[in-house]
């Protein structure tokens, strides 16, 4: 709501950050301080990087053949890409949820918020009902489907299995929740669902969402990053960068000129 | 000079639209009629279509009739019921279940050496290898599949069996251990390639979603993807066991001649297909019961691969449906 007033602490800070798909380098050397319980929205056109830089502070985009990422990334002070860093413990605190819903189509409801804690070999059944109202509950999800847990993840409509499935990224506690254009396959209405969901979980959670929607990075975050062909050309208040961008190529694309 | 060729010009504006590409180039012309030639290729292309359904029929019609013919003097009860088969032996027993135990014993033993093999060789080739290494181990494996099974045979009898004799007490010089190896060895191929195009298939979006949940590569593997493609990896273990169950040449020459009911893998056994190779080859003259006793076999060799490879359709076209 108002938390862009305060100065919180940064979450992330990125130095001279690269990614390369084998010898294409498609981040020239990204600088940005992510701040903690806020909401950073990423726009830019198709293609300008906001993908790749998303994926770099949970380690996802190494995991591509022949992609590689170079500078520092460093969270609560902690350079993830540190040699001792196990990327796996990385994303167990920096959760993410994808474009398209993918729910674990062999698993109901109630399953696919403990796959987390299956997969990671955390599963406590005595915790397991308070984890799933917890989670459930906490991705507005809880009453719509607290009389169905049994049944598949994949019988819930497109928005509701979105929520799931930021439902099932919570369910592992983390301090930090990528979004990579999470509404993109969604309608109207599951959209303003999720985009509120967004609002309230900034409260608890370090949001960063990409999206190529900018009215959408205007209803939901604090601050606004504008990438442009793998550079980041602007970042500050989304206010500030909607209503005054102080390069003319934000202006440009936030007017319409392109992309 | 006017008059022929303003003739001809009525005569091209009365034409009815065709599609003989000379169509008066006035307004836009879409009737016509497909060449008859192109009728005539495709009617030659569903004769050869048509010709492989005709040929399976026939093969099946001669295979119902001779058994049918074998079943008019040898009742059914006999076939199922009796517990040996001697047809060659003065005293003739035609119990079908020494021959369908051989034959289930090697396929066992194959799949029980294959399915691990392959299956963890498909994880491999799809979830870690790299794609020079790929390029290079699937035509290797490729090679192994083509290998043909005459020399598999020769494999099992004169280098398998007397290794195996070193380690396994009480193995006989033809028995069911040796080719049924043999012939897992045959089908890792099949198995490895089929399952490995049934992980593939698994959207990458529900590994990402593990790896995002901070799953190891391990455990996103055996709890998310090999779950997910389990229909097509139990589709490709039952055409492998269809063509083991099927396999003739490496249990005609490895496993020996004498159908028994039993499962000690150590002991000479016959399997189906040996038994037809036996007959077929032999001086069984044609007409006889004996002669028929093959193609009963043969039809129940037939319903067997069948049964297998539906349940294997099945099971792929459920996981495409998924």
């Amino acid at each position: 709501m108002n938390d862009s007033q305060k100065e919180p602490a940064s979450k992330f800070q990125l130095r001279n950050v690269k990614a390369w798909y084998g010898d294409n380098e498609v981040l020239h050397g990204v600088d940005a301080d992510i701040p903690e319980h806020s909401v950073t929205a990423i726009i830019g056109p198709s293609g300008c990087g906001k993908s790749t830089l998303l994926r770099s502070l949970n380690r996802m985009h190494e995991l591509v053949d022949g992609a590689r990422v170079d500078g520092q990334v460093s969270m609560d002070g902690v350079d993830i890409y540190g040699p001792k860093v196990d990327p796996v413990l990385l994303r167990r605190q920096v959760g993410m949820v994808f474009q398209k819903p993918n729910p674990f189509p062999s698993m109901s409801v109630r399953e696919n918020v403990l796959a987390g804690a299956r997969l990671t070999g955390t599963y406590d059944p005595s915790r397991a009902d308070a984890i799933v109202q917890r989670a459930l509950t906490q991705a507005a999800l809880w009453d719509e489907v607290k009389d169905r847990l049994e049944a598949p993840g994949v019988s819930l409509s497109g928005g509701q299995q979105q929520r799931l499935c930021i439902a099932r990224s919570l369910a592992v506690e983390p301090t930090v929740l990528l979004m990579d254009e999470p509404c993109s396959a969604l309608d109207p209405i599951a959209t303003t669902r999720v985009e509120n969901l967004v609002h309230t979980l900034k409260q608890d959670y370090t949001i960063v969402i990409v999206t190529h929607n900018m009215q959408q990075a205007a209803r939901v975050s604090d601050r606004t990053a504008f990438m442009l062909s793998g550079d980041l050309i602007e970042f500050s208040d989304t206010i500030q960068l909607f209503k005054s961008p102080s390069d003319p190529r934000t202006e440009d694309y936030i007017t319409g000129k392109f992309g | 000079m006017g008059s022929p060729l303003s003739s001809s010009l009525q005569a091209a504006e009365e034409l009815p639209v065709s599609a003989r590409g000379r169509a008066p180039a006035t307004g836009l012309q879409l009737e016509g009629r497909p060449l008859r030639a192109e009728r005539l290729i495709e009617f030659g292309l569903f004769g050869c279509a048509f010709a492989t359904v005709l040929t399976t029929v026939g093969i099946v019609a001669t295979l119902a009739m001779e058994a049918l013919g074998f079943l008019r003097e040898v009742p059914l009860s006999a076939l199922l019921l009796d517990t040996a088969w001697t047809p060659l032996f003065v005293e003739k027993h035609f119990g079908i279940w020494p021959l369908v135990a051989g034959t289930l014993l090697t396929s066992a033993i194959a799949l029980g050496f294959a399915v691990p093999l392959g299956l963890l060789a498909a994880i491999y080739l799809a979830e870690f290898a790299h794609w020079r290494t790929r390029r290079i181990l699937k035509p290797a494996l490729e090679v192994l599949a083509g290998i043909p099974s005459i020399v598999f045979g020769y494999f099992a009898l004169v280098v398998l069996t007397p290794l195996l004799q070193e380690v396994v007490p009480g193995l006989a010089g033809f028995n069911a251990l040796s080719p049924g190896i043999v012939i897992g060895l045959m089908v890792i191929p099949m198995i490895a390639s089929l399952s490995e195009d049934a992980i593939r298939a698994v959207p990458g979006g529900l590994r990402e979603a593990a790896f995002g949940l901070g799953a190891s590569k391990l455990a996103t593997i055996f709890r998310i993807v090999l779950p997910s493609a389990s229909g097509g990896i139990a589709a490709s273990a039952i055409l492998a066991l269809s063509r083991a169950v099927g396999e003739t040449m490496v249990v005609a020459i490895a496993a020996g001649q004498q159908a028994r009911l039993t499962l000690d893998p150590r002991v000479p056994i016959e399997t189906m297909t040996a038994y037809i190779v036996q007959i077929s080859m032999g001086d069984t003259p044609t007409g006889t019961i004996e002669y028929r006793t093959i193609f009963v076999v043969g039809a129940a060799l037939f319903l067997m691969t069948l049964m297998m490879n539906v349940i294997s359709h099945r099971l792929t076209r459920k996981r495409g449906a998924a």
